[in-house]
């Protein structure tokens, strides 16, 4: 106990020792929350449009007008020829084409029927989706307004309807920063701990300081967790600041028991360092540890859940998401936070989380040698 | 140009006697562009739904039959009343839940009217509302379906082409931020942290009383990483081309000059964190933590930028791999020349500039 109690003085003043890269550790991860939230907006409104009106009638302006007045659509070209929208598509000033054509008018009220072109660009293919399905809502929605303009319905509608009504859960404004923030909190934890451990063990290695701690009577254990818990302490530190940071900046109250989220945070963090430390024990220098944690980081990150729904990857990818720590805090946070599960709903992902921290630190001990 | 032959000789021994880091970098974007074309997609699809059906009629029957049928949902249970709903949600493996009245096909057949609840975890936004309108389509469908399409008098039809990616695939959107992402933090670290490593170690010293001039010194670091990358930049085309069947529609040239600058690009800027710092551990924090996030975030491959309140928009200028994914995405997949892009090049051709003038003149010919 005694020899835990020196390793932590020591390893407490090395870390106060570079008060810049102390400063570093605070500052860009409450930075990044407080600015990157703002990024994440998936909703799609201001879809650049490009109308080709061949007709020039009332109805084709009156149509136009009605995709204008919406909200989502953003007039920027008006053009009589194909080409000519095409090119903004090039030059990504639009997002949709709409081409109505010559006798647009003439066939609907003659011919009862007509038609619209529209093209998309579908290169990302979500927006792309989302946009052609609002126009052709809205183009529906005109469609109706004619036809009532032209039929008298009789009182008793005699078509089969189905009515949906939605109602949406936890979140029902819809604000996506409730969902973000406590994801990128999560990421922000991820990558500072395993940064901080990843090269701590190697950066002793490379000077050759680790010969002095492996000639004492120092145990491997000891040795680990002195090197662990600073971090913890600090990691900790971080995660509090940004709670306050996500009640203050962007009014996230979260919905269930605060104390649920930090006994998963502090879990978690011993699983996130022993798995820098893990790394730091494999690599030879400090570069090789940060090209390994960048490895896994990338995919901890764009793997997890955050920013694509895990459920629509194919069944290989998700079975990395199992193995992917990150998932599970970032599944766990937003239940708490948004949904208020408790202890008991979230205890599935609370051992797992346990088993890895102890199956990464246990390897992390066995695998640090004392003799080279 | 012996010494600097000399010099440059010299990086890449130090490179290829760690097996591993060069494992490491060449394999890694392979890896990366693998999985990441696969496996991201914004679409969202197998989402689980919960259903409390009372009524349990040839209509409602079918209409299930109709949701579990499409790849955006999987029946996963059945529910018998709504108190359940908030605890299935709080296990959080349930997306949405539908929830038909007692007497579903009666009311339809006499009343021509019936309801239909969906209720969605909006925990996330995005899913609840693609969820909810994927749902209505479906239950809009059948009943179209009830009635036998009967033609409506006055009908616009619209008719639709999906540009470029008809197939709504993910990796045409993915392939270019990926490789915006993977090179330039590979070579800003990879530089940052190699010069920083011989200032830690005491060797740079010696390199700077070499005859050479020091900024020569410095810039045989950056040229092993550019050859490693061109190596890289090759496998990933490759990869795209061949495994994720995304195409390359404009002039291969062109998208290899481009992705050499933006490579040139991330090489200065790693320049210019090693001449700010003094130990390994902040070059990784700066170049790793502090880029990251920011490029996954601001260069438009996950979010859109025209969305983000104006200051964000302002700050995404800065972000080079911005620059790079549009041009990625012109020449790779749109197909387009260089008339469309040359203002984008501009741009990285500047920043590059501003970069290497900023790491010149903060460069320290002595160390402290």
């Amino acid at each position: 106990m005694r020899t835990l109690k020196f390793l932590l003085q020591k390893e407490f003043r090395q870390i106060f020792r570079d008060p810049s890269i102390l400063r570093l550790i605070f500052i860009m991860p409450v930075i990044q929350l407080i600015m990157l939230p703002f990024a994440a907006d998936y909703e799609i409104k201001n879809i650049k449009l490009a109308v080709i009106d061949h007709d020039h009638s009332s109805y084709s302006r009156s149509l136009v007008t009605k995709i204008t007045s919406s909200g989502y659509f953003i007039l920027t070209d008006y053009t009589g020829s194909f080409n000519q929208a095409f090119e903004k598509i090039e030059q990504d000033k639009a997002d949709l084409i709409l081409e109505i054509p010559a006798s647009f008018e003439k066939d609907l009220v003659k011919e009862s029927e007509s038609k619209i072109f529209m093209a998309v660009n579908a290169i990302n293919g979500v927006k792309a989706g989302l946009g052609s399905s609002y126009l052709r809502s809205i183009i529906q929605e005109y469609n109706k307004e004619v036809r009532t303009e032209w039929i008298q319905f009789p009182r008793f509608n005699p078509e089969t309807n189905i009515e949906v009504v939605y109602s949406n859960w936890f979140n029902s404004s819809m604000n996506y920063k409730v969902f973000m923030v406590p994801g990128i909190l999560v990421l922000l934890l991820t990558m500072v701990g395993a940064n901080l451990t990843a090269i701590n063990i190697v950066k002793e290695k490379e000077i050759g300081t680790i010969e002095q701690i492996n000639v004492t009577p120092v145990r491997k254990f000891h040795f680990i967790l002195g090197k662990l818990i600073p971090f913890w302490v600090l990691g900790l530190l971080i995660f509090s600041i940004g709670l306050g940071i996500a009640r203050l900046f962007y009014g996230i109250i979260p919905a269930g028991n605060i104390l649920t989220i930090y006994l998963f945070a502090a879990v978690y963090l011993f699983a996130v360092l022993g798995l820098g430390l893990l790394i730091s024990t494999y690599a030879d220098n400090q570069q090789q540890a940060m090209l390994i944690s960048f490895f896994l980081m990338m995919i901890f990150i764009l793997l997890g859940g955050l920013y694509t729904s895990i459920d629509s990857m194919p069944g290989w990818a998700q079975a990395i998401t199992k193995a992917n720590p990150v998932s599970y805090f970032i599944e766990v946070i937003r239940m708490v936070v948004l949904k208020g599960s408790s202890l008991a709903d979230i205890k599935y992902q609370l051992l797992t989380i346990l088993g890895f921290a102890i199956v990464l630190n246990g390897w992390a001990v066995v695998n640090y040698h004392k003799r080279s | 140009m012996k010494q600097f032959i000399a010099f440059v000789k010299k990086e890449f021994h130090h490179i290829f006697r760690d097996k591993r880091t060069m494992f490491i970098l060449l394999g890694m974007p392979v890896v990366q562009i693998i999985i990441f074309g696969f496996a991201l997609t914004n679409e969202v699809k197998n989402s689980r739904v919960a259903i409390l059906d009372p009524s349990k009629d040839a209509a409602t029957t079918s209409l299930i039959a109709q949701i579990e049928a499409s790849r955006y949902f999987e029946v996963d249970q059945y529910i018998h009343s709504t108190n359940e709903i908030e605890t299935i949600f709080r296990k959080g493996k349930i997306k949405l839940a539908i929830i038909f009245p007692s007497h579903f096909r009666e009311d339809l057949q006499h009343f021509n009217k019936a309801q239909v609840q969906l209720i969605a975890d909006a925990s996330d936004p995005n899913v609840a509302n693609t969820l909810t309108s994927y749902a209505s389509a479906i239950i809009m469908d059948y009943q179209n379906r009830i009635t036998n399409d009967r033609k409506l008098p006055y009908t616009i039809n619209t008719e639709m082409r999906m540009l470029y990616n008809p197939e709504l695939k993910g990796a045409y959107n993915f392939v270019p931020g990926v490789m915006a992402m993977v090179l330039l933090l590979v070579c800003t670290m990879m530089t940052a942290i190699t010069i920083v490593k011989e200032k830690e170690m005491g060797t740079m010293e010696i390199m700077l009383v070499s005859p050479m001039k020091p900024l020569k010194v410095v810039l045989a670091k950056a040229v092993p990483y550019l050859l490693l990358s061109s190596v890289n930049i090759a496998s990933i085309l490759l990869l795209s081309v061949f495994v994720l069947e995304v195409p390359i529609n404009g002039s291969l040239t062109l998208l290899v000059a481009e992705s050499l600058l933006f490579t040139l690009v991330s090489l200065a800027l790693g320049l210019l964190i090693s001449t700010k710092v003094d130990s390994q551990q902040t070059a990784l924090f700066i170049s790793l933590v502090g880029l990251l996030l920011p490029t996954v975030m601001l260069s438009g491959f996950m979010f859109p930028i025209e969305n983000m309140p104006l200051p964000l928009q302002v700050v995404s200028n800065a972000v080079p791999a911005k620059w790079y994914y549009t041009i990625v995405r012109s020449v790779m997949i749109k197909g387009t020349g260089f008339q469309a892009v040359w203002k984008e090049t501009l741009i990285l051709a500047g920043m590059l500039f501003f970069f290497l003038g900023l790491a010149i003149k903060n460069f320290k010919i002595r160390l402290a």
